[in-house]
């Protein structure tokens, strides 16, 4: 993900397909990767939309979500979903590679800190589900 | 290498904090919001959609989850598409990337506050 300083002349780049990340499997991971944002993105301006919805009023709400209840934005969000855990999990996973915990003299292994990363998310995902069953 | 001072850093800043917002908080969301309610799965009436966004904890919790993670997306993005090719138009896409992220920010601080 490191940028190429901005073109300048004298500068070489290397000329690729544009089809370059379907080559390996880990080129085309890393574009699943890098893609996720996007879905997360829309995700996130929909739920941006069905909060002003709602300030509008019951009906328009219902109607909002009546429309997320289209086989088209189920399927979308299915996919999202995907996206969004391959998200959580190769950033979680860099986090603890990237991020060193000392413990006095001893590193924690990065393993122990992904193990914790993975924990907490996982904590944190049941609470946040749980409160909103127990209200609703 | 070039010792311009650019703003990258802290545009990486905002990508990293977006990363762990959307690491940590959009999954269980989009489960909630994007297939359980809309199925039926959990009822999530007007009223206390109303009542929930109403607090201002629950808007300030709700900016740090829809705002942070657009610079993660205008970061990611703006670099996949550069990865394609399109080098040429380096400036135009990271104004565009990031100006759209701005303009996110901006629209969810209107729905938030004049709720």
């Amino acid at each position: 993900m490191s940028a190429p300083p901005a073109p300048r002349p004298g500068l070489y780049y290397p000329k690729m397909p544009a089809t370059w990340w379907l080559r390996r499997p880990a080129y085309l991971r890393f574009m699943l990767r890098e893609v996720s944002s996007v879905f997360i993105a829309i995700f996130l301006a929909v739920l941006m939309v069905q909060v002003y919805r709602a300030g509008q009023g019951p009906e328009a709400y219902a109607a909002f979500l009546e429309r997320l209840a289209s086989p088209g934005w189920i399927a979308f969000h299915a996919v999202a979903l995907g996206f969004a855990l391959y998200h959580s999990v190769t950033w979680l996973k860099l986090t603890a590679v990237v991020q060193v915990v000392r413990l006095g003299e001893h590193q924690v292994p990065p393993r122990l800190v992904a193990a914790g990363a993975f924990a907490f998310w996982g904590i944190l995902s049941l609470a946040i589900l749980f409160a909103v069953l127990l209200r609703s | 290498m070039s010792t311009r001072k650019t703003s990258e850093p802290f545009w990486w800043g905002l990508f990293s904090v977006g990363g762990v917002v959307a690491a940590f908080l959009v999954p269980v969301h989009l489960f909630i919001h994007g297939l359980a309610v809309p199925l039926g799965w959990i009822a999530f009436p007007h009223a206390r959609m109303l009542a929930l966004v109403g607090q201002p904890l629950v808007k300030v919790y709700l900016f740090v989850l829809i705002a942070l993670p657009l610079y993660h997306w205008a970061h990611r993005f703006r670099f996949v598409l550069e990865d394609l090719g399109l080098h040429a138009l380096r400036a135009p896409i990271a104004v565009g990337c990031y100006g759209s992220a701005v303009a996110g920010t901006v629209g969810t601080l209107w729905v938030l506050l004049r709720l």
